[in-house]
């Protein structure tokens, strides 16, 4: 099986305290540790690993500017054969339609029969899997916490729905799947990893090479913007109890007494 | 010669079996034992040629040493006190009738054959020798198999998912030993009943028990006695010889090989494959131990070296708590697992297995602290750790690493300490909240001679910083001009490379190497004892490495540190020794004799479970992140043992131990009635606060020098 | 506002689902002034597109055995071919409606607008709405071009459910529409979540524990607490994903939906995740190391403390007074 997995490099929350800025436009980044997306790290083990089964291939592919490189090398370290980079500066700003459309080029450039993507990413949008299908005109599956291959038949998959339940689908392929955390264990990529995917020639792709006008994409072609980072004021924030563990304690529980929470 | 075919009335090589003459079945037997022995060998020594190098051969004088001391003065042995001297007697008793069992040999073949230089004199000496080393074998080997039959010791246990219990192996050659002994016995005793020979039998010996038993027995009767106990010990003999490579007792031929290629060092890890310098590691096809024939040729010899006595497992305190490790079996199962791929007498399996879900789990492998009990323990210096690191290489070089870990690494590659904090924050504990001393740091252009390598917990952990600041007070106490590296410091990778990760390590390395060089110190200073042993053994070319408690012990010897008496002379403090500061660098002493230094200081010693057998807290570095399957928490069991010894307080000198132990205080329930301390906590708070010294005013001008960055 | 605003009404076991009720104010803060078209689509889903009348001033009704389960592949071509060109479709944020909305969006030509949290209202062709950005450690004011329409997803429990109303709207039955549907995707069958050997959707008095107690050894001190409390232990999702509790403990909307009285949240950040599977409005108490963990915006009292530190002692206590 042919597999294109899309990836976006994100500032990475495990090791970040996300700040805002002096003019509140971006967060403050230059403290910022950037790595995969978790939801597409899951998604590239479950790739790598569907194709361990099957035979064929797996791409991985990012839109970035340079700093993406990092990221997709160690991302085909996890054992995919091929990266790409869709990189052009009229990309920038693209809303999630404008990246789906990016991606949506470079998948019809090639011949894949399963484009994975997480199931979100640092925006929480949850949104480029779904578009992606639909420019393609391809099924697609959200939240996709189990994948089994069938010889020639559709894949039967497993959906984590609202209230921890799976619902269990099949669906024809090629199809987009969305892939949620959990799903594997992926693999570790040390540094050792990373180097020996360095040599291989990562081919970057830009918006003439892709096919595609630079107004639907980017700033110009974005109908989604965003104005400002803020943080919301803190709304009816808790009655804060200190002092001693001990008169912390006492004052507990006589709170949960009196709420009926000791029984 | 002469002299004794005379006086025998009789003798196995001129007898006849069923009119066979004996000599020419004894000379079969003789062939055929040692030609199967020969090829056994032969055999258990293929996959040792398949293995990956191991360079041994430096040091000789050394290894003699070694020899010397842990196999022929058997000097672990009395650790554990009655197996460890019956080991002692069936040792010696070994060593002693090997010479007259050659001898007996070649004495069914040849007529009358006598040990050159064993005729006269000598000979009737060691006759005297021989006949109370075997009493006194036979005496072991009975005590040993009641022990080990009726008592079962619950260190021989074997689990029940690992297979069959040993216990009918050991008795089978206890009984074998038994035999030998026996019927060597009878033999002489025949003799001395017929009157051949000078005399009697030694007194109270098994020959002198014997021949007592066949005093006025004919003639006739005594030759065929003496012959079938011939035929016996013969018999038994080469039995004994040729079972010895098929299971444990391998060790009778192999413990000596083992002890003379033993690790000359502690605190080493192996480099990935040896001949490969760091540089080239880069080249290579693959990294670590995923298959048996991955192991080193003396790794595989451990293997067959292991007596599966269970002291190391005794000792694990992985094994304790419940993890799913027993270096025993470590040992144990590559053994089986050798024994099975390349049999003795069928064709070696052709594909090797993964080892991996094989014959080892993940969490088998990940359970192990790195803490060198089991290597302290090993009366032959079976190796351990470089095991356990070569097999988390291969799975590190798989991709095969728990998540609770993958974290870590990776912050540790991109920030250089396992939280991921951000690097600008690194030397803040001196430049922030009140260190109470001015820290000069490498990044302003700062040097001194001595260079306080601070190291990432001690760094970044809120209560861990205490140590970092105690530690800069205590150096500025004692007039020690010192200087931190600052934000460019890494961590030092101790555990990195020991959880698998070497070209992690290589790059921390790297850059902590330049950034040393940089301060142009004479020497180092660290608060960690994983931070001394890397530097120490894994780094090359930076300045000699002490750990502060060593400074701490010479300074308050010497006078140059004075400390107040303790104000609460009612409690009492016990020292836990780290085990990268103990076992793997061998410092016991000067920990406590910076403890000594404090007047009215009540110190009480974990007896039984201190200096080289002290319990593991739980490991540091990385082991802090993994979630490891356990009934119960190290530290805990430790604290326990605190407590046992009537201490009120524990005092230990390395940050990750003060974390495993703090937290275990908070999980026993102990809370309030019992703390841990970081040495340097200690001393600091009972160094005599007097007016500022000019020295340290110097400092402090020196500081407010520097430009503002 | 001339465009048309619509309205998905989520619902299982014939009642509508709080989301719908929570669309319809969103629908309200966003489009002032607007009437929403609810859309009800299932297998005999009369009682509750009757349900949804109540609230709604039209209903859409499309009742077909191939929407028995609600299969958004199936959904989609139908509801591309029935919507109105520049509508405005809101659907609920959920595994539902990200399964639904990016697509529909696309094939209707419609903006998609993903996760709102808040409202700041439509000027001329710019929605203003507030999402979250960075597990919601930060909130970002985001302008959309609504011009060829939107499909808008809302956060559960991000806006007040409108009370559901007596008015009677009109049921328009648009099955006809969905004959013949067909997808590339099948329902095959749903397995539900375990319920384990406690049912916490029952308790009235839950401790819940987070990542904050660090160790799965720490979970002792939390079982003994709940013992003492008289309690039952519940968690939220990293607990689950380190395997320290089975999946039946897991609050939140990727696990179970609790209604209790008094909820003790130890050690938990208070991730709309979880939150949202807290409802009804407990005594919410909240003990984390972080004093600025999101938590506390959520509770009626927090503490800031080392559970280590407190839960022995606080266990203790309750002991004592017993």
């Amino acid at each position: 099986m042919e597999i294109l997995v899309c990836v976006k490099r994100v500032p990475d929350p495990a090791e970040n305290e996300i700040s805002i800025g002096p003019d509140g436009g971006d967060i403050e980044r230059d403290d910022l540790v950037y790595s995969v997306n978790e939801w597409d790290n899951y998604a590239v083990e479950e790739a790598v690993r569907i194709a361990e089964r099957t035979g064929g291939n797996v791409t991985i592919v990012s839109v970035d500017d340079d700093e993406g490189e990092e990221v997709v090398r160690r991302q085909m370290a996890m054992g995919a054969s091929q990266g790409l980079l869709l990189t052009d500066e009229a990309f920038e700003g693209s809303d999630g339609l404008g990246t789906a459309t990016i991606l949506a080029a470079a998948a019809k450039n090639g011949t894949y029969d399963l484009i994975l993507t997480g199931a979100q990413a640092d925006d929480g949008a949850a949104q480029v899997g779904g578009m992606l299908a639909a420019l393609l005109d391809w099924p697609y599956a959200s939240v996709v916490n189990l994948v089994e291959t069938n010889s020639d038949g559709p894949l039967r998959i497993g959906r984590e729905i609202d209230g921890g339940s799976q619902e269990i689908n099949e669906i024809e392929t090629p199809c987009v799947l969305s892939i949620q955390t959990g799903i594997n264990e992926p693999r570790y990529v040390g540094v050792r990893g990373i180097r020996k995917v360095a040599s291989i020639e990562l081919p970057v792709m830009d918006a003439e090479a892709l096919g595609i006008s630079a107004e639907t994409v980017g700033t110009a072609g974005a109908k989604v913007r965003r104005v400002d980072y803020f943080v919301p004021e803190q709304r009816a924030a808790a009655e804060m109890i200190e002092g001693s563990t001990e008169e912390i304690a006492d004052r507990i529980v006589d709170l949960l007494r009196a709420q009926g929470g000791i029984r | 010669m002469d002299d004794a075919m005379v006086q025998r009335p009789f003798s196995p090589a001129s007898a006849t079996i069923a009119g066979i003459p004996a000599d020419l079945l004894f000379l079969l037997v003789t062939l055929v034992g040692v030609g199967v022995f020969a090829w056994v060998i032969w055999r258990r020594l293929e996959p040792l040629r398949r293995a990956r190098p191991d360079p041994r051969l430096s040091r000789i004088p050394e290894r003699l040493v070694m020899v010397l001391k842990y196999w022929l003065a058997q000097w672990r042995q009395p650790r554990y006190m009655l197996a460890g001297v019956l080991h002692i007697v069936v040792f010696f008793g070994f060593l002693v009738l090997a010479i007259r069992a050659t001898e007996l040999v070649l004495l069914g073949i040849f007529e009358g054959f006598e040990m050159p230089g064993l005729g006269g004199g000598l000979g009737a000496a060691y006759h005297v020798v021989k006949d109370y080393a075997a009493t006194a074998v036979f005496v072991a080997v009975v005590i040993l198999a009641v022990r080990r039959g009726l008592f079962r010791p619950a260190r021989y246990a074997v689990p029940e998912k690992l297979g069959k219990d040993h216990t009918p192996e050991a008795l089978l050659v206890l009984g074998l030993i038994g035999t030998l002994m026996v019927s060597e016995s009878i033999f002489e005793a025949s003799l001395f009943a017929a009157g051949a020979g000078s005399g009697h039998a030694t007194a109270l010996t098994l020959t002198w028990a014997f021949e007592r038993l066949l005093s006025g027995t004919e003639v006739p009767a005594l030759a065929s006695v003496n012959l079938a106990a011939y035929a016996v010990h013969d018999v038994t003999f080469f039995a004994f010889l040729c079972l010895l490579p098929f299971g444990k007792h391998f060790h009778v031929v192999t413990s000596l090989f083992s002890v003379f290629f033993m690790r000359l060092e502690t605190g080493t890890v192996k480099p990935v494959l040896h001949g490969v310098p760091d540089a080239d590691l880069d080249h290579l096809e693959s990294f670590g131990v995923k298959t048996f024939e991955d192991f080193t040729w003396k790794h595989m010899l451990d293997f067959y070296s292991c007596v599966d006595c269970g002291r190391c497992s005794d000792r694990c305190p992985a094994n304790r708590v419940g993890r799913p490790l027993s270096p025993r079996f470590v040992s144990i199962k590559a053994r089986d697992y050798a024994f099975e791929h390349y049999p003795a007498f069928r064709r070696s399996a052709a594909e090797p297995s993964p080892l991996m879900g094989g014959i080892y789990g993940e969490d088998e492998i990940w359970s192990c602290t790195t803490c060198g009990a089991c290597e302290e323990e090993c009366p032959l210096g079976i190796e351990y750790i470089d095991k356990i690191v070569d097999l988390r290489r291969g799975m590190v070089d798989d991709g095969n690493v728990p998540q609770s870990l993958q974290k870590p690494l990776a912050s540790l590659e991109k920030r250089g300490n396992p939280w991921g904090k951000l690097e600008k924050k690194r030397a803040e504990w001196a430049t922030g909240n009140g260190s109470g001393t001015p820290v000069k740091l490498v990044e302003n252009g700062e040097t001194a001679g001595t260079l306080y390598f601070v190291d990432s917990i001690t760094a970044y952990d809120d209560r861990m910083q205490n140590i970092a600041r105690a530690t800069a007070r205590i150096l500025a106490r004692a007039d020690v001009d010192f200087v931190v590296i600052g934000t460019a410091e890494k961590d030092s990778g101790n555990d990195v490379r020991r959880f698998g990760e070497e070209m992690l390590f290589q790059v921390l390395k790297e850059e902590n190497t330049e950034s040393i060089r940089a301060a142009e110190a004479q020497r180092i200073v660290v608060s960690d004892p994983h931070t001394l042993n890397t530097l120490r053994h894994d780094y090359d070319h930076i300045p000699p490495v002490h750990h502060v408690s060593e400074l701490i012990a010479d300074a308050v010897a010497c006078g140059e540190l004075t400390l107040k008496p303790m104000t609460d002379p009612s409690k009492a403090y016990t020292y836990h020794d780290p085990c990268y500061l103990g076992r793997h660098n061998g410092s016991y002493e000067a920990p406590r004799r910076a403890l000594d230094g404090i007047p009215g200081l009540r110190r009480v010693e974990m007896e039984g479970n201190c200096r080289d057998r002290a319990f593991c807290c739980g490991g540091g570095g990385l082991m802090l992140f993994y979630e490891p399957e356990e009934e119960q928490r190290m530290g805990v069991v430790r604290v326990q043992q605190a407590r046992e010894a009537g201490a009120d307080v524990i005092v230990t000198a390395c940050p990750y131990c003060l974390t495993n132990i703090e937290d275990a205080i908070k999980v026993a329930g102990l809370e309030g009635e019992m703390e841990a301390l970081d040495l340097v906590e200690l001393i600091d708070g009972q160094l005599e606060r007097e007016v500022e010294a000019p020295d340290l005013v110097e400092l402090i001008d020196g500081q407010l020098e520097q430009p503002q960055t | 506002m001339d465009a048309r605003v619509f309205v998905y009404v989520a619902h299982s076991a014939g009642t509508i689902d709080d989301t719908a009720l929570e669309l319809a104010t969103a629908a309200q803060r966003l489009f002032p002034g607007s009437s929403p078209t609810a859309i009800v689509a299932g297998s005999g889903v009369d009682a509750v597109a009757r349900e949804a009348a109540r609230s709604f001033d039209e209903v859409w009704k499309l009742d077909t055995e191939a929407l028995a389960y609600p299969n958004a592949e199936l959904l989609r071509p139908l509801l591309v071919k029935l919507l109105t060109p520049g509508s405005m479709t809101l659907l609920p944020h959920n595994t539902f409606g990200l399964d639904l909305g990016p697509g529909l969006a696309v094939r209707l030509g419609a903006t998609y607008v993903p996760d709102v949290v808040d409202a700041d209202g439509l000027e001329g062709t710019t929605l203003k709405v507030v999402r979250q950005e960075f597990a919601g450690q930060v909130s970002a004011h985001v302008h959309c071009n609504v011009a060829n329409g939107a499909v808008i997803t809302i956060r559960p429990g991000a806006f007040p459910a409108a009370q559901s109303g007596s008015a009677s709207g009109q049921v328009v039955d648009r099955s006809t529409d969905a004959d013949g549907i067909a997808a590339r995707r099948r329902f095959v069958e749903l397995i539900e979540a375990e319920t384990g050997d406690v049912d916490i959707t029952r308790e009235e008095v839950l401790v819940s524990v987070g990542r904050g107690i660090g160790d799965e050894e720490n979970l002792a001190l939390v079982e003994e607490l709940s013992e003492a409390m008289g309690a039952a232990v519940c968690c939220s999702r990293p607990i689950i994903d380190a395997k320290w509790l089975e999946n039946s403990r897991q609050v939140g909307t990727s696990g179970k939906t609790v209604k209790p009285k008094v909820y003790l949240a130890l050690g938990i950040s208070g991730s709309f995740q979880h939150l949202g599977g807290v409802k009804g409005n407990p005594f919410l108490l909240a003990v984390n190391k972080n004093p600025k963990a999101p938590i506390f915006q959520s509770a009626d009292v927090g503490v800031v403390a080392d559970l280590m530190d407190l839960l022995p002692v606080l266990t203790e206590k309750i002991r004592q007074g017993h």
